[in-house]
């Protein structure tokens, strides 16, 4: 099946490139020459294990090498998740930035750019070379090499040195096709020295075709910069997600990741942050709710390069139906990365026998003094508790949704934008009520 | 109001109860008493519908109702309520938010409205002044983290909010300091009305001294096997259960 992209990336790469940006083509042949040797990833490898990427990838997908325009009014097909959040807004639809004459974003602190990474790739080539790729080229994968090879365009933020971007950034990613549709884009975020922003990436879909999204987003975060990334997943069931967040720690930095997938069909999301310099701080959390056969697969890796850093990791997964989750903690710690302290956990509620959830840590500590942890568990709803509340008078039904969403509150108080916080508990006990089995507007996942 | 007859009662196949009989009256106290093992906190689990028990025999009526074919939240919603020996810990589910669900969901059944956030906050606030319960447990998880004593005031205060019309408290006095007890028991005897009714599982007739009861049953290998007054209990903490137990196997 790789077959028809590497006769494609032949045939077009010339207009591929016509329609990207010079910093993003230089490496572009590399990353094709990779992926042509590495293929897609199958479950027999190691890191795949748990994404089982067969059929999604036997549909026929059309790509929008030309770059097109889709027609499409971003703010008619799509009703914000997260209304009420004051953000900065900004759309991606399918994998082309998509401008908008948005008056509140003309607020911008000053220097912040924010923007396609193609027209910032060309317009600031500078700026976007000394980033780009820089954690992606490295990367021995066929998904990121296949991105490497056809991402396009994407969405490009820079924050400089010492600003604080006021209110979170919302990027919002819809994929509109009439078609059956894969789209690739790749996101580069720099945050200077100092410098702070929050970014809340919500996925849609809004039409009834299967999609596919190859996404690679690369994440600098400077000395003393501090930055939450927020990935709010709610795609409907014939949506193949594949997600690679790169993160770069630099000295003292701080950054939480939170990544919740609501709904989804197939998902995977690699995560990998990498501590290059002393004293940072780390957290990155998420959770899943899953039924039906909704497969989610969180890869991820934490790498303490240097000594005196704090990393923890907090992962939950409630499943249902025949849905499958997958979850690998990868901590590594390097021998001169002593005082490292690392916590991980991954807890799992399986509601049903027919759902199916696997774990594992693979923790590679070489440095004798620190502190690490690890601890995974997959169970049922506790029957006693359940019980107890039951003998209050609570119903069985709302037992379960009070229990299930206990579970999931300590990922949901990893939010620290409070509207957010609040916005999308309503949002997890909707989806734990069945009230959100399906995304708004869209009729395929009944 | 409550009626036991001949009641069995199972766990994994082994029998505990072995054709237990109780009637219960509005406006009394029963007292429970007997040895360890013997299925006084299993009986209690039947009553209130837990199903790892397995009923095979006998019947339960509540007011003329099948109890043996309700839910546990109808149960409740009936009137009945357990205070747990061993009430349970619910991480991530706030105390507010429990007896809130609860309250309703009682109200629902009697068609009546949901109760107003401010209207729900002055009751608890009443009843938690009526346990001396400390408000910083009210605003924490169901029983995380609570001592021993401090959870036993918790199921008497969710007793206060609910306000049942039979009440089983299981060892309530168990694992309570003299102060804690007075409290507690002045929390059961402020409850108290004509028409609802107690059954007071014990071991010790330290709590009788607080909440008097008309009647003192013994409860021996799953069987009622000795009912008196209030003097009963005093008797058997004097002399413990081994005569009980000696009457029971002459009468086989
Ligand atoms: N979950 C269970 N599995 C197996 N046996 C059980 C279970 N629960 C109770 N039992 C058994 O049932 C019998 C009665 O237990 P029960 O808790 O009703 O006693 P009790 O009279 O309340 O005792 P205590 O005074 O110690 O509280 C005991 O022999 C106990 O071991
Ligand atoms: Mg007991």
């Amino acid at each position: 099946m790789e077959q028809q992209y590497i006769d494609l990336y032949k045939q077009q790469h010339e207009s591929i490139k016509k329609h990207s940006a010079a910093v993003m083509n230089d490496s572009r042949d590399d990353a094709f020459a990779l992926f042509e040797a590495l293929r897609f990833p199958t479950v027999a490898l190691e890191n795949y294990k748990y994404t089982d990427l067969k059929e999604p990838l036997s549909i026929d997908y059309g790509l929008n090498i030309n770059r097109i325009p889709i027609p499409v009014n971003p703010y008619e097909v799509f009703q914000c998740d997260v209304p009420g959040i004051h953000s900065y807004l900004y759309f991606v639809v399918n994998d082309a930035f998509y401008p908008v004459n948005e008056p509140r974003n003309k607020a911008l602190p000053k220097g912040v750019i924010i923007g396609s990474l193609k027209e910032v790739a060309t317009t600031h080539p500078e700026l976007v070379k000394n980033y780009f790729g820089k954690l992606s080229t490295t990367k021995n994968d066929g998904l990121i090499a296949f991105n490497g090879a056809f991402a396009q365009d994407g969405f490009f933020m820079y924050v400089p040195k010492n600003v604080v971007l006021d209110k979170p950034v919302q990027l919002v990613n819809i994929m509109r096709s009439d078609v059956d549709f894969m789209a690739n884009s790749h996101n580069l975020i720099i945050l200077e020295e100092g410098a702070k922003a929050q970014l809340l990436v919500c996925d849609h879909t809004v039409d009834e075709v299967h999609f596919l999204s190859n996404r690679v987003t690369e994440v600098f975060a400077g000395e003393d910069a501090t930055y939450e990334h927020y990935k709010l997943e709610n795609t409907h069931t014939k949506t193949t997600n594949l997600s690679t967040l790169l993160i770069d720690q630099h000295p003292s930095s701080n950054v939480l990741a939170n990544v919740i997938t609501l709904h989804n069909g197939v998902t995977r999301n690699t995560i990998e942050i990498d501590l290059d310099g002393e004293h940072c701080e780390t957290l990155l959390c998420g959770m899943v709710i899953g039924d039906k056969n909704q497969q989610v697969d969180n890869f991820t890796s934490i790498i303490h390069n240097k000594p005196n850093c704090n990393s923890r990791e907090l992962f939950k997964y409630v499943l249902d139906g025949m849905a499958k989750g997958g979850f690998t903690g990868k901590l590594y710690v390097a021998k001169d990365a002593q005082k490292t302290s690392a916590f991980q956990t991954n807890r799992n509620i399986l509601l049903n026998k027919t759902a199916k959830m696997r774990t594992k840590p693979q923790l590679e500590i070489y440095a004798d003094d620190v502190k690490c942890s690890h601890g995974a568990t997959i169970g049922q709803l506790d029957e006693t508790a359940k019980f107890y509340m039951q003998s209050r008078g609570i119903p069985e039904s709302e037992a379960r949704l009070l229990l299930m969403f206990a579970f999931t509150n300590d990922v949901i108080e990893n939010i620290r934008i409070p509207a957010l916080q609040d916005r999308i508990k309503l949002l997890v006990e909707k989806r734990l009520r069945g009230e959100l089995s399906k995304c708004e507007g869209c009729v395929i996942c009944q | 109001m409550l009626e036991i007859k001949n009641l069995h009662a199972n766990i994994n196949g082994k029998e505990i109860l072995k054709g237990l009989d109780l009637v219960v009256r509005p406006g009394e106290i029963h007292a429970i008493m007997g040895p360890n093992g013997a299925g006084k906190s299993t009986l209690a689990s039947v009553l209130t519908g837990n199903q790892t028990f397995e009923v095979t025999k006998g019947e339960v009526t509540f007011y003329g109702k099948n109890l043996l074919e309700l839910t546990p939240e109808d149960r409740s919603r009936e009137g009945i309520f357990l205070s747990f020996q061993y009430p349970v810990e619910i991480p991530g589910v706030s105390m507010v938010n429990f007896m809130r669900t609860a309250l309703n969901e009682h109200r629902k059944y009697k068609n009546m409205e949901p109760l107003s956030a401010t209207d729900f906050l002055r009751i608890m606030r009443e009843k938690k002044t009526l346990v001396e319960m400390d408000n910083k447990l009210a605003n924490r998880s169901v029983n995380e983290g609570f001592s021993g004593g401090e959870k036993k005031r918790n199921e008497i205060f969710q007793m206060a909010m609910l306000e049942p019309r039979l009440a089983i408290l299981d060892e309530t006095d168990s694992g309570l300091d003299i102060d804690a007890l007075r409290i507690v028991a002045n929390g059961v005897n402020k409850l108290k009305r004509p028409d609802n009714a107690s059954i007071v599982i014990t071991h010790y007739q330290r709590l009788l001294e607080y909440i008097v009861p008309d009647f003192v049953h013994v409860l021996y290998d799953g069987r009622i096997v000795k009912t008196g007054g209030k003097e009963l209990a005093l008797e058997l903490e004097d002399k413990g259960y081994d005569w009980i137990k000696k009457e029971v196997e002459e009468n086989i």
